[in-house]
């Protein structure tokens, strides 16, 4: 697949940066407003399906390949199970709000408060968005009856 | 109140239509209308957390199905219905009904939420001392990130090994694990 004509392109890359912006935001106000890890970093995945579906697939995978998205993909689930483990490391108890509850309180309201719930939100949007790009990339190229049957 | 019946309408009829068409691409659009009624019902309900996460999987789900739809030779399952089959399936689909019922004679109405005829629930405590025990303000992420947090982990465990599952069963070149004695 070639991808699609050059009124979708330009658009697209026009488009792109503005929705990865807001995959961003969402994560890291999930605390604050609506949203939150799940959302922003499908967000995040569907910015990269949209450059997949204008540009073809051979451009997204030279940009994000499929092992460096494994590789983020773990990167989400290790940081989410070591804010866990560190509750209960230094907190007490598994998954306790040790930021919030010893060393940073924060105010009420502002970007730097809730503690660990910030950070678990990054790892899960991070966790997410790899994911789910994944999922497309590997549906993308899997074709029935051709897979398997290349080197004979 | 009517907003939610005129909603409601039209995410059956769109569930009827999505089950009874032929055509597959209009039974997918079909399921794509059900999923963005639910959307804006839930935007209508006052969780904008839950319609945000609601329209953005659709959108992505819509793409994929959509994108196995066109590119794909289409194989319909049809020949006639085993009678014992039948049977099983009626009486179940009876059974959850008349559970249903009785389910539904003890919800509050539509668009009331459950703890506002339950004072102890613990959902009473996460409104009234969410902000002051995690510092978050929005709720939904103290009580998911925080209160929950163990449902959130088994969430991300079931995504991570389907992906996991995804990438082995569907990849490009397949490794071999034994070799072949012959060569």
């Amino acid at each position: 697949m070639k991808g699609m004509t050059i009124i979708v392109k330009t658009i697209s890359s026009w488009v792109k940066v503005l929705i990865f912006l807001f995959g961003i935001y969402i994560i890291l106000f999930g605390h604050l407003t609506p949203g939150g890890g799940f959302a922003g970093g499908v967000i995040l995945a569907s910015s990269y399906v949209l450059l997949m579906l204008a540009f073809g697939r051979e451009f997204v995978e030279e940009n994000l390949p499929l092992p460096v998205a494994s590789k983020l993909d773990c990167l989400g689930a290790f940081l989410f199970a070591l804010i866990a483990i560190l509750g209960l490391v230094i907190g007490g108890s598994f998954f306790v709000n040790f930021l919030y509850q010893k060393y940073l309180p924060g105010e009420a309201l502002s970007l730097i408060s809730a503690g660990t719930i910030p950070l678990s939100n990054i790892a899960i949007g991070l966790k997410v968005g790899a994911s789910l790009f994944m999922v497309v990339l590997v549906l993308s190229i899997f074709r029935p009856g051709v897979s398997g049957n290349e080197k004979e | 109140m009517a907003i939610f019946y005129i909603l409601l309408l039209f995410i059956i009829i769109a569930a009827i239509i999505a089950v009874e068409t032929k055509h597959l691409l209009s039974a997918v659009i079909c399921i794509g209308a059900v999923g963005f009624g639910a959307s804006i019902m839930f935007l209508f309900l006052r969780a904008p957390d839950i319609a945000i996460t609601q329209i953005v999987v659709e959108v992505l789900g819509l793409i994929i199905l959509i994108r196995a739809c066109l590119s794909r030779e289409l194989t319909f399952i049809s020949g006639p219905r085993e009678f014992f089959g039948v049977v099983v399936s009626v009486a179940i689909i009876f059974v959850i009904f008349l559970a249903g019922i009785k389910v539904f004679e003890t919800l509050p109405d539509f668009g009331i939420p459950i703890f506002a005829e339950a004072p102890e629930a613990a959902s009473q405590t996460y409104i009234s001392q969410g902000l002051a025990k995690t510092g978050a303000a929005n709720l939904v992420a103290s009580v998911i990130l925080d209160f929950r947090a163990y449902d959130t982990l088994g969430e991300a465990t079931v995504l991570f090994t389907s992906i996991i599952g995804a990438t082995v069963i569907l990849r490009k070149k397949t490794k071999k694990l034994l070799e072949d004695p012959d060569e």
